[in-house]
């Protein structure tokens, strides 16, 4: 891989992190959400360490002969299962704000008739 | 024409309902019949003419519920609730799914019991809100029936008394056994028959209209329904199967049915339909790859 390439995908990276700590730092982005992205991160910086011929190897085990198509691939897998994993949480919390909504509607029902008997 | 009094609507005998349910299925080509037309209104008074026992609805009262999840409906509300009023004796729920126009206040000054939803949250989040109150107020019946006047309120007392006599655990109005009534568009007619195909088959009975959202659930059922198992979206075809695989006897009798009032649907546009036809099949696929609920280990 030139090395131009693995700079751009270095400071890709770096930036990517920075982001993702600074995110957390201000409270916009939860622990439990930063792992991921954390981890994803990290693996690019590890990836533009590697050298030719390790890439070479994992580029060859995938069947490609293009080590970059081979990390963009992998990228791209990574990034699916970040947006699976979200919509499983988004599933989750749909399901709980449903919930949450129905149980404000029934106690402000039960509210209003309590306040009406104690008018009577 | 006046809503019928609830003295005069009848039981619907379960014979003649199978008779009827033997009848002609597809969509006839009859003009539309308004709900409040000697034809559609006077259906049940006319059953009881013919030599069905007499039947006074005030002994059901106290004992079911009639729930009508609300978007926007101020316009026609009203005249709902009152038709209601004066074809049984049940109580009213209005749950306003997040109205932005007068719905609740309309709900309330035609004495209906009303639970807001802070924001919107779907039509099936809105029925699952009044299964939870009726199972919290331990209702016996609730009949759930639309709010833009689709629906024609006499058929309420004999929709509940099939499942009050212990003939069924879900009862649905079939526009189609009626043989009369509004034609709906092409597009939803055709989803009706897919859906409705694929229910029969896998109900083992016939479904004639599987998207009917006019029906009566017994208490189990709607205790059943609190779960997550139902589907808080599109309730539909799905619930009919899911029913079934859970042992509930479902069927189906003949009501009247008009075109809405408003003339919108929640299923209006082009992506909706495509959408609301994967939702469907996807949810139908699912609700028979998953194990048969326990409706008695389901929990709250």
């Amino acid at each position: 891989m030139p090395l131009q390439q693995r700079f751009l995908i270095f400071g890709v990276a770096v930036v990517l992190m920075v982001a993702i700590f600074e995110l957390v730092r201000k409270r916009r982005l939860r622990e439990e959400y930063a792992w991921l992205w954390l981890l994803g991160g990290t693996t690019i910086l590890i990836a533009t360490f590697v050298p030719m011929e390790g890439l070479q190897a994992v580029a060859n085990l995938m069947g490609s002969s293009n080590p970059p198509a081979a990390i963009f691939f992998l990228g791209f897998c990574a990034t699916t299962f970040l947006c699976l994993q979200f919509s499983v949480r988004l599933s989750r919390m749909t399901e709980q704000i449903k919930n949450l909504g129905q149980k404000v509607s029934l106690l402000e029902a039960s509210l209003e008739e309590a306040r009406d008997e104690s008018s009577d | 024409m006046s809503p019928p009094t609830p003295q005069l609507a009848p039981e619907l005998a379960a014979s003649e309902a199978e008779a009827v349910a033997s009848a002609e299925a597809e969509p006839q080509d009859s003009p539309a019949a308004p709900s409040d037309s000697p034809e559609a209104s006077a259906a049940p008074q006319g059953r009881e003419a013919e030599g069905g026992e007499a039947f006074d609805p005030e002994t059901l009262r106290g004992r079911g519920v009639v729930l009508i999840p609300a978007y926007n409906e101020e316009q026609c509300l009203g005249e709902v609730l009152d038709r209601i009023r004066a074809a049984c004796p049940f109580d009213v729920v209005i749950v306003d799914d997040g109205s932005v126009d007068a719905t609740a206040r309309v709900a309330r000054q035609h004495g209906a019991i009303v639970l807001r939803h802070p924001f919107n949250m779907g039509y099936g989040a809105a029925l699952q809100t009044g299964y939870k109150y009726a199972a919290q107020l331990d209702y016996e019946v609730l009949v759930q029936i639309d709010a833009d006047g689709q629906h024609d309120p006499s058929y309420i007392v004999p929709l509940a008394r099939r499942i009050l006599d212990g003939h069924s655990d879900a009862c649905v109005g079939s526009r189609f056994l009626l043989g009369e009534g509004y034609i709906p568009p092409f597009a939803r007619r055709l989803g009706m028959v897919l859906f409705g195909k694929i229910a029969s088959v896998v109900t083992h009975r016939r479904v004639t209209d599987p998207t009917s959202g006019y029906q009566a659930l017994s208490r189990r059922v709607f205790r059943f329904f609190k779960s997550d198992l139902f589907p808080a979206d599109y309730p539909d075809a799905d619930v009919l199967i899911l029913l079934y695989r859970a042992g509930f006897r479902a069927e189906e009798i003949p009501v009247a049915m008009r075109a809405s009032v408003t003339g919108q649907s929640m299923h209006g546009g082009i992506l909706r339909p495509m959408f609301y036809v994967f939702k469907m099949l996807l949810s139908i696929c699912v609700t028979l790859l998953r194990e048969p609920p326990d409706p008695e280990r389901i929990p709250h």
